[in-house]
């Protein structure tokens, strides 16, 4: 079966600054692929590539076994795009904004008026299908955008940051109905730099930093890498930190995370087995814990490991 | 339910007319659903309509003529251009806002998004033509010549609007985001005024009236005057009609293909 994106050395420059540099993705139908990144990786620069608004400077990228350079009308008909900014029009209704979209995918009047009736009720946006989006919530907004890209009934949905700026009720009811899509048959590529979001939605994560995947794989693939689970040690001083911080050092041979902020102390761990040796070591070294915790680690621990660099932390330009 | 197919590659995908109707349907929609900006425009160019005529107009000299019948003919033409100061803003903000990029990614003609837009400023443009010359009869405005001459020159400043869309439409996408359009109005301003529009080019000194007689948008005002005011028109502007017509036509096709060739230029680069 065709890939649904084939990316292989991704190359793409805005002036002076590098948003793809060698990219490479392989994404399989019948999944969600998230790719994960901070601000300014070039997730949205790769969405980009792949919904043909931009000419790549280096590589090949094929989407549902269309090549972007060569056959980019192909691609069009295959694709649907939601955008971070929700693109709806806020002076029609959210009836005329699909219906708009639909006409422009080649439905006729009939077909265009039929498939903006379904995709309103499907996204419970029926009661206010006929006021203008303008009146709309921003959860509303995206949800109608979200439907926008689905009256095509395209084979790929191309989602950009589609919850980012959403209150976590609107959130949840998106990520519903994205699996609803998923649960449906259609494939979908999502970029996002919340990690529960990809954890929450996706088969498949690939991790992006400056315009490279630094990773790719399950989320539960990921996690592993991190090599297994990870202790945490919550002290009641905050003086202790740096004498539970050595302990467990010495103990896993690996720089334990410290985060003075929430008296937190954690570090991977390679085995299992780990913990009684701890709590001896620990407890010889009279040390005052809060709590100690084995758990999966985070995707923010993940990234911190394969990047070097916190995923929440910001760097350079969005 | 069944929206989700997968056989979206033999069906048809929607061609040039069609798609350039939808997009500049949604365009209008989008004005007429935004009454503020037509109430503001019109009270606007009322406004100055009235400044002109009944506070400078007694003290300007125009010519042997009444100055209303001077001044309107150049205020509806000039107003093409403030027109196109929305257009810029427009464009902007369907880039900014990321409708340009979801018309990009639909299987539609490249050209449909551009057109649609021209076609829908241009009927916009239609519409506050017919308002500002309802404004013009009303503070006394009168055509001398005939009356096909007066739809003549009411479609000879549609044909200048549509060339000027596209030089707005290529000014829109290259400001990016609509603050920044909003500086066209920088160039709308000495255009309209460093021009024939509301005094006579004579008594301006000397460089400001070599540049007002011989830039573009006069000789569409002369156009336009010499087919409203009749008999003295060749006296007050020293030709004939066909004569300013033919210019000012060949004024607005050098400003259509110039601007064109830009907006699409730049379109293509994304």
């Amino acid at each position: 079966m065709t890939s649904t994106i084939e990316a292989r050395g991704l190359g793409k420059r805005f002036g002076k600054t590098v948003a793809l540099d060698g990219l490479d993705l392989v994404a399989e139908p019948g999944q969600v692929v998230a790719v994960l990144g901070p601000n300014g990786a070039g997730k949205t620069t790769f969405l980009g590539a792949v919904a043909t608004l931009l000419r790549l400077d280096a590589g090949t990228l094929r989407v549902c076994g269309y090549d972007v350079r060569r056959d980019p009308a192909a691609v069009r008909r295959s694709i649907g795009l939601a955008g971070q900014f929700a693109a709806v029009e806020p002076a029609m209704t959210g009836r005329e904004n699909l219906e708009l979209v639909a006409r422009l995918f080649g439905l006729d009047r009939r077909a265009a008026r039929s498939s903006a009736g379904a995709v309103l009720e499907r996204f419970d946006l029926t009661e206010v299908g006929d006021r203008l989006v303008r009146t709309y919530s921003g959860g509303m907004r995206r949800k109608l955008d979200l439907g926008a890209s689905l009256v095509g009934a395209p084979r790929l949905l191309l989602l950009d940051e589609p919850t980012t700026g959403l209150d976590p009720r609107s959130r949840m009811e998106l990520w519903d109905a994205i699996r609803t899509l998923v649960d449906g048959g259609t494939d979908v590529l999502l970029t996002t730099q919340y990690l529960d979001e990809a954890d929450q939605l996706a088969g498949q994560i690939v991790i992006v930093d400056h315009g490279r995947t630094v990773a790719h794989g399950t989320p539960a693939d990921l996690k592993r890498r991190l090599g297994g689970h990870v202790l945490e040690v919550r002290v009641r001083r905050r003086d202790d930190l740096a004498a539970v911080a050595a302990t467990l050092g010495r103990l896993h041979g690996r720089e334990p995370r410290v985060d003075p902020a929430t008296r937190r102390v954690s570090v991977g761990l390679a085995g299992g087995g780990g913990l009684s040796a701890v709590l001896r070591a620990v407890e010889a070294g009279d040390l005052d814990l809060e709590d100690v915790a084995l758990r999966q680690p985070t995707l923010d621990e993940v990234f911190l490991a394969l990047t070097g660099q916190l995923a929440s932390a910001p760097s350079g330009a969005a | 339910m069944m929206i989700v197919g997968t056989a979206t590659l033999n069906r048809p995908t929607a061609g040039l007319v069609t798609s350039t109707l939808v997009v500049a349907r949604r365009a209008v929609l989008r004005y007429l659903h935004t009454p503020k900006l037509i109430v503001f425009a019109t009270l606007q160019m009322t406004m100055f309509m009235v400044f002109f005529r009944y506070i400078f107009g007694g003290a300007i000299s125009s010519g042997g003529i009444p100055y209303v019948d001077f001044l309107v003919p150049g205020f509806i033409t000039a107003g093409v251009l403030f027109t196109g100061i929305g257009t810029a803003v427009a464009v902007a903000e369907d880039l900014e806002q990321g409708f340009v990029d979801r018309l990009r990614s639909l299987p539609i003609p490249r050209g449909a998004v551009l057109a649609g837009r021209a076609a829908a400023d241009t009927t916009i443009l239609v519409w506050s033509l017919i308002v500002s010359v309802a404004i013009g009869f009303g503070v006394g405005f009168r055509l001398h010549g005939t009356v096909l001459n007066g739809l003549i020159a009411f479609g000879l400043c549609v044909a200048f609007g549509y060339a000027f869309e596209w030089l707005f439409i290529a000014l829109g996408q290259l400001a990016g985001n609509a603050q920044a359009a909003q500086g066209v109005a920088f160039l709308v301003f000495p255009l309209t005024f460093v021009s024939s529009a509301y005094v006579p080019t004579a008594s301006m000194p000397r460089l400001l009236r070599v540049i007002a007689e011989h830039q573009p948008l006069t000789v569409m005002i002369d156009a336009v005057r010499a087919l409203t005011l009749g008999p003295a028109a060749p006296a007050l502007l020293g030709h004939a009609p066909a004569y300013f017509v033919t210019r000012a036509l060949l004024w607005a096709l050098g400003i259509l293909l110039v601007s064109g060739s830009v907006a699409i230029a730049t379109y293509r680069r994304g």
